[in-house]
């Protein structure tokens, strides 16, 4: 039983930082109805970045690094919504997502052009102890992960539901044409969230980078945090903890319960395997808005 | 041809069995009563008009009679026949349904001829298999109907612009598309949403026109949502008016140009 | 003939035949037909089946390539397990890979959008997991299975010409099908299904019928695709070959190529063949050799670059260029 709750918790704590990554999906959705598929390669780009800062090309203190890597990561949305979203604003969605494919494949090469494709170590001193919990092991590298992971989501949730910003840009999401005819400083919308988005994907970046290395597969992570963004519904800030919490969850379970009967390696799709199952009785997941259409 | 019923004979009216009845609609939306207990008919060969102001529930009526929303309470009757709950909207457009739309609902990835050869989708009933040969029914049947397309395209007169893509017409041309697109496919019921929304006097003069054709020639039942009073006045026989999701007054266009109610709710001044 | 309305456009295609069949097997060396010509044939008719999915019916599908390892995998069990003839083999595999392609279809009946297009990554998923782990098909430890000969009516397969006209004659055949498809009234479903799918339910069009026909059809051609490329390019079954980055690559193709045109298909798979080897010639001039790594960094750039650079300037892609270039050239030299 104990082996149960344990598989469970390390779960939980793999969902949050799954979490992390959908996190920045989300963000730019709820603001600008954009499905960034280039999440994961900013994630990478960041923790690149953060790397170069810190050991690469400079020998920052980490504080240094990271603002420098924000700074890297606002230019890079800066030149995104400029120069790839801006032209494209009165297209379709399905457009500016493919336009975002693009930058996913912009990013990555670039990313390792500059930095080079080996996987690299980042240690920025995060304590790696052990606590025991009620029996259960768990690391303070994953809990420190789960505390920025809720401070980051609790600081996001409270931006859309209570500031003026926030409302405003869930307000226009999805009718830009509208938006910007009315006025709406809709560009200035779009900066903001990107760059906030990237913020968010240094975090990630700099967690994943510090779990399993910064190499090529963190970009994959995001595929992982599709599935959550399913679950918990695309433009629900709360419903992307608590689907990446479902998904970590089922995850470790599935592979650890299921695996060895069916031959083991199911992790890549049971995330998958679960949302199809909530879409079916959810179609927007279980949090999302439901999109009525307008006839 | 055609017999039809001319709206002012009002005794052969009352007479007649009605093509579409809608029986005690309600719906809600989210808290809001879109309809609230409206019944209307729609009878052969006239043309019936919904009013109202802004929010009245009239597209709302129209989208009840498409299937494309289900009523919360009571029935739609077509043909005297009740219309079954799981019914859905292609198949309620294959009963002979057809409709354009307030906010035009073009495919603007088509021409034009590609737009109204979808309009005869229903009519069309050779398999994928046959249509990727192209030959023997397929191929027969894509002629055949092609025909009857260009036939509405030279009614409507917008042969010129047969090939062009619908994303680069004008506005008044696109509506005008818009209503081949739901003639070609011959419906028993033309359901309109404002096809003179955006108009200029000259472009609503052709469109008013169109329709009487297709009522007085083509035999068509139109029911029709259109803000412009000088036009309902003009080509209607009926008139149902709906405020704030009731159904405040029915008649000619006399009777309901003087029920105080209607004077009351919608300023609507004959242009 | 109605298909080419233009003569233009009915002299070019004849070109393209000449030389499809007549010029390259008398000219183009082995590896070039080998290594780059088939692997263009077999992913333009994988892309075309995306485009048919996408780019007319609207439905993103992000999961592709999984189809194009359902009809490798399939083309080898029948032909080399069960010995059932070459031609209905490769067919057979792409209706196997059509009942596989409808059935991941289904959630397209309920979800949308983006939630549909990540639904589809789940195909990919559990398909590349299902043929690794099902020992059936699979037949070894490591999911990879050879290549048998090839036989046709007793005669063998077993020169590159052979293998280059027998993928050249299915890829015609395909496409033309393929384009009295699109032209007909599914086709305009579809394209109506795509625009404004209420109103294409609305009119008459059955939505579920016709998009999961969408699904068959297009995985179909992967599936008839996966196969060919196997059987005469790779030489073994393996899932790798069919992973999600390929599934990327294709939407790419399609965006690069033209979405919802046949000539785009073609044109996006000819782009991405032809663009490694591009890079390698062009980089060849600076440095002696170019390794791989930094040859994949800058096809990525470049191709990242030019999707989006398509979707701002030319959303229909290279098809819609040279369609307009050649409206020029027909007009040519007067302005109008």
């Amino acid at each position: 039983m104990a082996f149960f709750f344990e598989v469970f918790v390390s779960g939980l704590m793999v969902g949050i930082m799954y979490s992390l990554v959908a996190l920045g999906f989300s963000l730019i959705f709820k603001a600008s109805n954009v499905f960034n598929m280039a999440q994961g390669a900013m994630s990478l780009f960041a923790s690149l970045a953060l790397y170069g800062f810190l050991e690469q090309f400079f020998h920052f203190p980490f504080w240094l690094a990271f603002l420098c890597t924000v700074g890297v990561m606002t230019i890079i949305a800066y030149v995104i919504v400029f120069v790839i979203l801006k032209p494209l604003v009165a297209r379709p969605p399905l457009m500016l997502f493919m336009a975002t494919f693009g930058v996913m494949y912009l990013l990555e090469g670039f990313g390792q052009s500059i930095y080079g494709t080996q996987a690299k170590g980042l240690e920025i001193g995060i304590p790696d102890n052990v606590y025991e919990v009620v029996g259960i092991l768990i690391s303070s590298f994953d809990l420190f992960f789960a505390g920025i992971a809720a401070a980051l989501v609790g600081g996001l949730a409270w931006f859309f539901q209570k500031t003026r910003n926030g409302r405003a840009l869930r307000a226009v999401s999805d009718d830009h044409e509208a938006a910007l005819s009315v006025g709406i400083p809709l560009l200035k919308a779009w900066y903001l969230t990107w760059v906030i988005a990237g913020v968010v994907a240094t975090v990630a970046g700099v967690a994943w980078g510090t779990r399993i290395g910064v190499q090529f597969s963190l970009s994959l992570i995001a595929l992982k945090a599709l599935p959550i963004l399913i679950i918990g519904g695309i433009d629900s800030i709360p419903g992307v903890i608590i689907a990446g919490l479902i998904v970590g969850a089922g995850e470790n379970l599935g592979e650890v319960f299921i695996g060895p009967y069916v031959g083991g390696g199911i992790q890549t799709f049971f995330p998958y395997l679960m949302a199809l199952v909530v879409l079916y009785f959810r179609p927007y997941g279980l949090f999302g808005k439901e999109i009525v259409e307008r006839v | 041809m055609l017999s039809y019923f001319n709206g002012e004979d009002i005794a052969m009216n009352e007479k007649k069995e009605p093509l579409l009845r809608a029986e005690n609609i309600t719906i809600t939306f989210g808290g809001l009563k879109a309809l609230n207990n409206v019944s209307l008919e729609i009878y052969p060969g006239e043309i019936m008009a919904i009013i109202g102001p802004n929010g009245a529930g009239k597209t709302t009526m129209l989208n009840v009679i498409n299937g494309f929303y289900k009523p919360d309470e009571g029935s739609i009757f077509f043909e005297g026949k009740r219309r079954s709950k799981d019914l859905k909207p292609n198949q309620i457009a294959a009963q002979g349904i057809a409709r354009t739309f307030q906010n035009l609902a073009l495919f603007k990835g088509m021409s034009t001829l590609g737009n109204i050869m979808v309009g005869r989708t229903m009519k069309m009933h050779s398999n994928p298999f046959s249509q990727g040969l192209y030959w023997g029914f397929s191929q027969k049947e894509e002629i055949e109907h092609r025909k009857k397309v260009e036939e509405i395209i030279d009614f409507l007169q917008i042969a010129n612009i047969r090939r062009t893509p619908a994303s680069m017409l004008p506005y008044g041309l696109q509506k005008r598309v818009e209503l081949a697109r739901a003639l070609a496919a011959e419906p028993k019921l033309l359901l309109l949403d404002e096809p003179m929304a955006g108009m200029n006097l000259e472009e609503k003069e052709d469109i008013a026109r169109f329709v009487l054709d297709a009522n007085e020639e083509l035999g068509y039942t139109i029911a029709l949502i259109e803000h412009d009073m000088g036009v309902v006045m003009d080509i209607c026989d009926r008139i149902v008016v709906l405020d704030f999701g009731n159904k405040i007054a029915e008649g000619t266009p006399e009777e309901v140009k003087a029920t105080p109610e209607v004077i009351k709710a919608y300023l609507g001044t004959a242009e | 003939m109605a298909i080419f309305p233009i003569p233009l456009d009915r002299w070019g295609f004849i070109f393209m035949l000449f030389l499809a069949f007549i010029v390259v097997p008398l000219f183009a060396s082995e590896y070039l037909v080998t290594n780059i010509i088939i692997p263009f044939y077999c992913f333009a008719l994988s892309a075309f089946g995306l485009n048919v999915l996408a780019g007319y019916a609207g439905q993103v599908s992000l999961g592709h390539a999984a189809f194009m390892a359902v009809g490798s995998y399939a083309s080898f069990i029948l032909y080399g397990r069960y010995g059932i003839p070459l031609i209905p083999s490769i067919l057979g595999a792409g209706v196997i890979a059509a009942i596989v392609g409808t059935f991941f279809g289904l959630p397209s009946l309920r979800i949308k959008g983006f939630y549909l297009a990540i639904s589809t990554l789940a195909s990919q998923f559990l398909i590349e997991w299902i043929i690794v782990h099902w020992q059936w098909v699979s037949g070894g430890v490591f999911g990879t299975i050879e290549a048998p000969d090839m036989f046709i009516f007793g005669g063998a397969i077993d020169t590159y010409i052979k293998k280059y006209y027998l993928v050249l004659c299915m890829v015609i055949l395909l496409m033309t099908f393929g384009k009295n498809l699109v032209r007909g009234q599914l086709g305009r479903n579809w394209m109506a299904i795509r625009d404004v799918d209420y109103a294409a339910e609305i009119i008459g069009v059955n939505l579920y019928r016709d998009k999961l026909i969408a699904f068959s059809v297009s995985t179909f051609y992967a599936g008839v695709a996966g196969s060919l490329i196997t059987l005469c390019y790779v030489g073994v079954a393996n899932i790798e070959e069919f992973n999600v980055m390929v599934s990327f690559a294709l939407v790419g193709m399609i965006i690069i190529g033209g979405l919802g045109t046949i000539l785009g298909s073609f044109l996006g798979a000819g782009f991405f063949v032809m663009l490694p080897i591009a890079i390698n010639q062009g980089l060849g001039t600076f440095m002696e050799v170019v390794k791989p790594d930094i040859l994949s960094n800058i096809e990525a750039i470049i191709f990242g670059g030019l999707i989006v650079f398509f979707l701002i300037v030319e959303p229909y892609g290279m098809a819609r260029l040279w369609h307009t270039i050649k409206e020029k050239m027909r007009l040519w030299p007067f302005p109008y």
